[in-house]
């Protein structure tokens, strides 16, 4: 059976909460048949509010809510939610303290036709400077279940990332989840790939299996908040491996790649190599396109380790 | 309003004017042409409309006032300090390093603000999420917001606008601070509000236009306002900036000002001789 669209997942996991916690409430700014979200607008139509195309209105009125009690979930593709309502988001919700769960939605290149306009690459590294804020991605219906319920149960504002359509399947139904740790999805021994959300998660996972057919031994982190990171998890790997790749649908820059080299480097110096967007902007094309054309792909994640190895080895006067 | 309920209450905005004077003098800068404008229309929602208890500045269904306008805070923490929310000394600490009154509002820090403001053009957003949650909850209070004019340059204002009136608010009530100066200058040169009227009325909201220092008109236009069933309600104060103070009033330049602590109790001392 195909698995069900992550914007359902949302959506489900919104209205099974809703049905017990009248705080709960649904925004969204003309995208809520995009987003998923008009089921629950059938089923609770006060507390669905569809505000235009209005993105800055939008997180506005959700620090409102949130002011008066509510927890408002507030959608919009990436581009939108991370780069145009920033300060409203900044100020209205995470200065002044309240609870608003923004959602972005289409992250990368997973805004294919959309293009250029529509992609968004930094929208998590621009987040993750905003003050005690809660950054994540899921990677599959599981964990985003589990980590929607986990943002309802934490107080202050949370930012997602999320995939829309289409899922994958890595976790079991009954996987558990908690802000900040990663999760360990394959071990290994020979050098960690620590992957944030859908796509970069199976890319990851597929190059386990060609590193694996040259005999290295690849662990694989699905390291689902990227603020705040995993610290002691990329520790423990960095330790064990002594070689660290990190695969992200986002720019290198600001986002999973700088919080892991974070880490490192201010604690336990490791050879590390971003597997992400370089400094450009984002293009139209269907997603095999984009991920070759921004190396999101598992082959690109093999040849980087692969080299990240022989560099590790040269630097220790070894051969490989 | 009757005649002593007036007289008291603008013996009241006085007070207010010269506390909010003395405050900023006391530091010896700060905004304080957006804050005089302000003072009669906080008067007397503080002292006359809203159903507030100092006591419990949280309380679910108390009215809400969004000074969306935030560096008006010095107006607003007069009032909040003489209604008790938080000892008077407090003011002298304005801007002061670990103060809890900063210059623009701040619902962390200080008892009795609903709404962290500063970044202009935020307010009635928030308003419209407080009245949609009270809404929810079967709570009828007013969720009162004070914007300015230079702040209505904002794009955000206006998509607020549509949606207050597009989700049927009369809750909401809020006034534009029209004393027709911005930072860098007359609000006709800078970017021009007018039409202010026609533009508040096309997007759907009851609009009222009156002389913001005349108290029985502000009182009276609120009580209009209130009786408004379907549409939110925006009332244009025509007002004057650094309106009671001399050094300040008027003064292009009076949006974030230098004045001794000297010139504020002169100020003051003018104010005292006026009737």
């Amino acid at each position: 059976m195909a698995l069900k669209d992550m914007r359902d997942i949302y959506n489900e996991t919104l209205m099974e909460m809703a049905e017990n916690d009248d705080r709960i409430v649904v925004l969204d700014a003309d995208l809520m048949s995009s987003n998923g979200t008009m089921p629950f607008k059938e089923r609770f139509p006060g507390r669905a509010f569809d505000v235009g195309v209005a993105e800055a209105d939008m997180v506005g009125i959700a620090a409102g809510l949130s002011s008066v009690g509510k927890i408002p979930f507030a959608a919009s593709f990436c581009s939108f939610a991370g780069r145009k309502t920033y300060d409203q988001f900044f100020i209205s919700a995470n200065y002044a303290h309240l609870n608003v769960k923004l959602v972005g939605t289409d992250p990368g290149v997973t805004a294919v036709f959309n293009g250029g306009t529509h992609m968004s690459f930094e929208d998590g590294g621009i987040m993750r400077n905003i003050p005690g804020l809660i950054v994540f991605e899921p990677a599959d219906g599981v964990a985003l279940r589990n980590l929607v319920k986990e943002a309802v149960e934490h107080y202050g504002s949370t930012y997602m990332r999320m995939h829309r359509k289409g899922n994958e399947r890595f976790y079991s139904e009954n996987e558990t989840f908690k802000f900040g740790k990663g999760k360990v999805l394959q071990d290994g021994t020979d050098i960690t790939i620590i992957a944030v959300g859908l796509i970069m998660l199976r890319e990851a996972m597929d190059a386990s299996e060609l590193l694996k057919k040259e005999n290295i031994s690849a662990a694989v982190i699905d390291m689902h908040t990227v603020k705040p990171v995993d610290r002691k998890l990329v520790l423990e790997y960095a330790r064990k491996t002594g070689a660290v790749v990190t695969c992200e649908n986002h720019q290198v820059n600001n986002y999973l790649g700088s919080a892991v080299a974070e880490v490192l480097s201010e604690s336990y110096p490791t050879l590390m190599t971003r597997v992400g967007v370089p400094d450009k902007f984002g293009e139209v094309g269907d997603l095999n396109y984009l991920k070759e054309r921004f190396g999101l792909t598992a082959s690109n994640i093999k040849g980087r380790a692969i080299e990240l190895l022989r560099n590790r080895d040269r630097l220790r006067g070894g051969q490989r | 309003m009757n005649n002593a309920e007036l007289v008291l209450l603008k013996r009241k905005a006085k007070e207010i004017r010269k506390l909010t004077i003395d405050q900023i003098g006391y530091l010896g800068v700060g905004h304080i042409g957006g804050s005089l404008s302000v003072v009669e229309v906080l008067t007397l929602l503080y002292y006359r409309h809203m159903r507030i208890d100092p006591a419990k500045p949280k309380k679910r269904d108390r009215d809400q006032l969004i000074l969306s306008k935030g560096h008006a805070g010095p107006a607003l923490y007069s009032i909040l300090a003489d209604k008790g929310y938080f000892p008077k000394e407090w003011l002298h600490t304005l801007n002061i390093g670990g103060t809890n009154l900063p210059s623009h509002c701040d619902m962390v820090r200080t008892p009795g603000i609903d709404m962290t403001t500063g970044s202009l053009g935020q307010g009635i957003s928030a308003a419209i999420g407080k009245a949609l949650g009270n809404k929810i909850d079967g709570i009828s209070s007013y969720i009162y917001v004070i914007i300015g004019d230079g702040e209505s340059n904002e794009g955000q204002i206006w998509e607020s606008a549509m949606a207050a009136a597009h989700f049927k608010l009369p809750q909401i009530i809020a006034f534009t601070d029209y004393n027709k100066l911005q930072i860098d200058g007359y609000t006709y040169d800078v970017m021009d509000l007018e039409d202010i009227t026609s533009k508040w009325l096309s997007f759907g909201w009851f609009v009222q236009r009156i002389d913001g220092h005349d108290m029985q008109a502000v009182d009276r236009a609120i009580v209009k306002a209130k009786d408004e069933k379907c549409r939110p309600s925006m009332i244009i104060l025509d007002t004057i900036k650094g309106k009671g103070a001399f050094f300040a009033e008027g003064v292009i330049t009076n949006h974030n000002m230098v004045f001794n602590y000297e010139t504020a109790v002169k100020a003051i001392k003018i104010l005292d001789k006026e009737e």
